[in-house]
């Protein structure tokens, strides 16, 4: 075993030395304060206007573990194309005072090129942002606030960062009009205020040479039929944890209970409202046993059912999970991960809940196991998840992670594929009814509290065809084989993974790291070098069929990860024959992995 | 009020008799076991109340009394230790239409599942829980649960816990629950009688039912001397039932509290927008 093991993450990469290409142009902007000064609601805004500028983009929450209060960055890439990972550096930074701005220092290297914006009324910039070159402008942030009444600082921070980040001011003054509707005297003076910080802006490009900051080849306003200042009806503002949301509701759940927790909170407050419109319901459950339990005992009921949860909560459910796999009762579980083990790093990102999903229950306990492999594609898969889940009466758990469930995109319009809840249902009186009977594809028709004709018991015992609890050997090998198989056996068609690319050498990935993956590749092949992408979406069952497919041809594989212990690398080698000398590339979160950073992995590894 | 249930009630043709409510499969409890009368209570409550089987769920976690789904003819559910509240819960806010029982013991519903008492009673669902308490683990083969006298001597406490016991009654009043009621196995019609009227009762209805575990407390044959009626009718005043409660001998059978606090979720609601209306709005 081969293990490229980069466990420290790369301290502050990438800030120096050469650039690399950017394609399709971006921008990176980080605007850090303190909790409560409103860093969070500019780079919101800051993100709405470029998406009505016509622009994609990405914002990134980060906080320190105290979720509330502290110190809170909004990173934010803009840029002329999709982008679903953060850039190496940043291109500017703007403080609104300095309060543990200096924690930031790993996650918002500033480039050589870069500029830091603060207050100097809030005392001396911290040096660590200045040790690559970046320069120091000084802005009279508050002051400028504090001069019209009833302003606040982060709106100057957002005309500042607007401004420079090229954005037309009327997109900017939409943004803040559509967050303002209310208050008409507050508005006013905040427009004012924005207005005021775009002004002070142009004067840092006048005076600091903004070119540098100008995304390469950024036309604003390019969204098709779309004038700038215009929301285009096609792209949205989406975060995974909204889109995972949206998944569900297309693909057909209507009963959802859910215990909060950190990251998984804000999936369950969009659809709170959301159920309730379309004729649904969510419970907010006493704790994650419960949350389980209940959304079993709804689908069991015949209503498509889902709980969301993170690494803690998905911890308490796996009984559940378990009486799910037994029970035959489909039920699907979104785990938005986070840095573990126990409460680990609650706000912060990481992949390590993947050896539980497809491990960790008691018994032999087949499950479908799946990942979303950019925010967009929270809405799709969990959407297959549901049908999935539906069609084989299987729990499905959904490997969100943080970093998608918590940051914003401007995003094309997600699609949909039409997945949708379709259970094999028992008809009335159906003769010779037996729940659990054992048929070709393993799946039986399921009856629904109500039916006439064809009660049963639904049972976490292990039991006979009928449902009736036995502790013979020979139900139970048919038992377990009829639930193995029907998941091996049920075709995923070409969803199971994303290939991209060609080459004899791949690299293997899932979750949040397709993105940054993506945009390594793409790095790498404008430097001619030509690699194959393989992104799984299912990670159980596995399919070694198809993956041995998807890898015709390839010498080597690399398998990249965000955990400490290469999870994804060790279940891929138990579960398929990889080709060549597998390699692994692998660290732990919170930091994101940068696509430079990867970039110089892969050509490290491919040298090797 | 089971409304829905109720109104789709009208029998084709003979009315049920209990036996309609029972399934083909042999319980398999001890000779004697208190839980037999039980699920015969059960299936004359559904008769009274002429509920369509099909229409009926029943929901259970584990232990002894938790097998009373498969014994009867309805829809069960048989889940895991201590979950049947949640499991019930989840049922009957997606399918308001259906009658929904829950059975459990005293290790399952007050141990394991203590959490799930408290939060069941509290968010009042219209559910009927029925705990049989025989005050020890039947199925684990004797440990004291949490209603075990604190001197009962058992392999795993010997000499006793030392424990005060736990008092369901009042905890379920205290935590919101909208009928409560207590039954003896031994009395088969009496309990039937206060079952149909915990499940016609609106609302989170709990009813203990004390059923003697004949082989790991054998003394408690005796419950049925000690057993009595209550002296005076259900009260709707929680203060008043649990005086009553608290200081009676814990053989007080009958109807202890009857209150009117609305059902959660109330009547469902009908869409009021389309997945499409909900997506306009991610556009910026
Ligand atoms: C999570 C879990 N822990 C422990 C058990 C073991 N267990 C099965 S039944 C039971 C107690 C049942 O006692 P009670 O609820 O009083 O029911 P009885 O058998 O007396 O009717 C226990 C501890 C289990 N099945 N699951
Ligand atoms: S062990 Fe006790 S509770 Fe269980 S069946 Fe026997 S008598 Fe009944």
């Amino acid at each position: 075993m081969e293990l490229a093991s980069t466990r420290e993450p790369a301290a502050r990469p990438a800030a120096s030395g050469p650039e690399p290409p950017r394609p399709g142009g971006s921008i990176s902007i980080a605007l850090a304060g303190s909790g409560g000064s409103g860093v969070m609601t500019a780079g919101n805004l800051l993100l709405d206007a470029a998406a009505r500028a016509g622009l994609y983009g990405l914002m990134v929450r980060t906080s320190g573990p105290q979720i509330r209060g502290g110190e809170a960055a909004a990173l934010l890439r803009l840029a002329t194309v999709p982008t679903e990972s953060l850039d190496d550096g940043f291109d500017l930074l703007l403080a609104l005072d300095w309060q543990n701005v200096n924690r930031f220092a790993d996650e918002i290297p500033l480039r050589a090129s870069g500029l830091l914006l603060g207050d100097a009324d809030e005392g001396e910039p911290p040096p660590v942002f200045l040790a690559g070159g970046a320069r120091f402008v000084s802005l009279p942030l508050k002051k400028t606030a504090k001069a019209i009444r009833g302003a606040w600082t982060n709106m100057v921070a957002l005309g500042v960062a607007g401004r420079l980040a090229g954005i037309p001011a009327q997109a900017l003054e939409a943004a803040v009009q559509a967050s303002w509707k209310r208050d008409a005297a507050g508005l006013e003076a905040n427009l004012q205020a924005l207005r005021a910080g775009f002004e002070a802006g142009g004067a840092v490009e006048a005076g600091h040479g903004a070119p540098a900051l100008a995304p390469a080849s950024a036309t604003q306003g390019t969204t098709p039929g779309a004038a700038p200042g215009t929301a285009s009806a096609d792209r949205w503002l989406l975060s995974g944890n909204e889109g995972a949301g949206l998944g569900a509701l297309r693909g057909g759940i209507r009963f959802v209970a859910a215990y909060p927790i950190t990251p998984a909170t804000e999936m369950l407050e969009w659809l709170a409202p959301a159920l309730t419109r379309v004729g649904g319901t969510l419970l907010q459950a006493e704790d994650e046993l419960a949350s389980i339990n209940m959304a079993i005992g709804a689908s069991f009921g015949g209503v498509p059912s889902l709980t969301a949860t993170a690494g803690p909560g998905l911890s308490l459910m796996a009984e559940g999970i378990g009486l799910a796999v037994s029970a035959e009762v489909p039920v699907v579980i979104v785990d938005v991960m986070r840095g573990g083990p126990s409460t680990g790093i609650p706000a912060k990102s990481e992949q390590s809940d993947l050896s539980f999903a497809v491990d960790g229950l008691h018994g032999d306990a087949p499950r479908l196991v799946l990942a979303p492999t950019s925010i967009t594609d929270c809405v799709a898969t969990t959407q297959w998840a549901v049908e999935l889940a539906e069609a084989t009466q299987a729990p499905a758990i959904v490997l969100s992670d943080q970093f998608m469930g918590q940051s914003r995109a401007i995003v094309d319009r997600p699609p949909d594929p039409g997945f949708a809840a379709r259970r094999l249902v028992a008809e009335a009186d159906a003769p010779d009814f037996r729940r659990y009977r054992n048929t070709e594809s393993g799946v039986s028709p399921m009856a629904i509290p109500g039916t006439p004709g064809t009660v049963y018991t639904a049972d976490g015992l292990e039991k006979t065809e009928a449902g009736i609890p036995s502790s013979q050997a020979r139900d139970h090998s048919l038992q377990l084989d009829k639930r193995e198989r029907k998941l091996r056996q049920h075709d995923y068609g070409r969803w199971w993974a994303d290939l991209e690319g060609s080459g004899d050498a791949a690299i293997l990935t899932f979750g949040s790291v397709t993105g940054v993956a993506r945009e390594a590749l793409a790095r790498l092949a404008a430097q001619g070098i030509a690699l194959r992408l393989v992104a799984l979406r299912l990670l159980a069952p596995a399919l070694p069929e198809q993956l041995a497919e998807a890898l015709a041809g390839v010498e080597r594989v690399l398998v990249v990860e965000q955990n400490h212990s290469a999870q994804l690398f060790r279940y891929l080698r138990a579960m398929h024959d990889l080709p060549g000398r597998p390699a692994s590339f692998h660290r732990p979160g919170p930091l994101p992995i940068r696509p430079g950073e990867l970039a110089d992995a892969i050509i490290e590894w491919r040298s090797r | 009020m089971n409304q829905l249930a109720l109104g789709e009630a009208a029998p084709p043709c003979a009315p049920l008799t209990a036996q309609d409510y029972k399934s083909n499969y042999k319980p398999i409890w001890c000779p004697g076991c208190g839980d037999y009368t039980v699920l015969s209570s059960i299936t004359k409550a559904l008769a009274a109340l002429q509920l369509r089987p099909e229409k009926v769920a029943v929901v259970s976690g584990i232990g002894c009394s938790s097998r009373i789904p498969a014994y009867t003819a309805c829809y069960g559910f048989h889940g895991v230790h201590g979950r049947s509240l949640a499991a019930a819960t989840g049922l009957k806010v997606a399918r308001p239409d259906l009658t929904v029982l829950v059975a459990s013991g005293d290790g399952d519903g007050y141990s394991i599942g203590g959490n799930h008492f408290l939060h069941a009673c509290r968010r009042n669902v219209d559910l009927t829980y029925i705990v049989m308490d025989n005050h020890v683990y039947g199925m684990t083969k004797g440990q004291p649960s949490p209603t075990t006298e604190p001197d009962w001597d058992s392999k795993l406490a010997p000499g006793g816990t030392g424990l005060r016991s736990f008092h369901p009654l009042v905890i379920a009043l205290a935590s919101g629950a909208n009928f409560v009621a207590r039954a003896f196995s031994g009395d088969p019609n009496g309990t039937a009688d206060i079952l149909a009227r915990a499940i016609r009762h609106p609302g989170f209805s709990f009813v203990e039912i004390l059923s003697p575990c004949v082989t790991f407390r054998p003394e408690q044959r005796g419950w049925k001397e000690r057993v009595h009626g209550a002296p005076v009718e259900a009260t709707d005043d929680p203060a008043r039932a649990a005086r009553r409660i608290m200081t009676d001998d814990g053989f007080n059978l009958g109807v202890l509290y009857a209150g009117d606090r609305p059902a959660f979720p109330g009547p469902a609601r009908a869409a009021s927008a389309s997945i499409a209306d909900i997506e306009a709005e991610f556009a910026p």
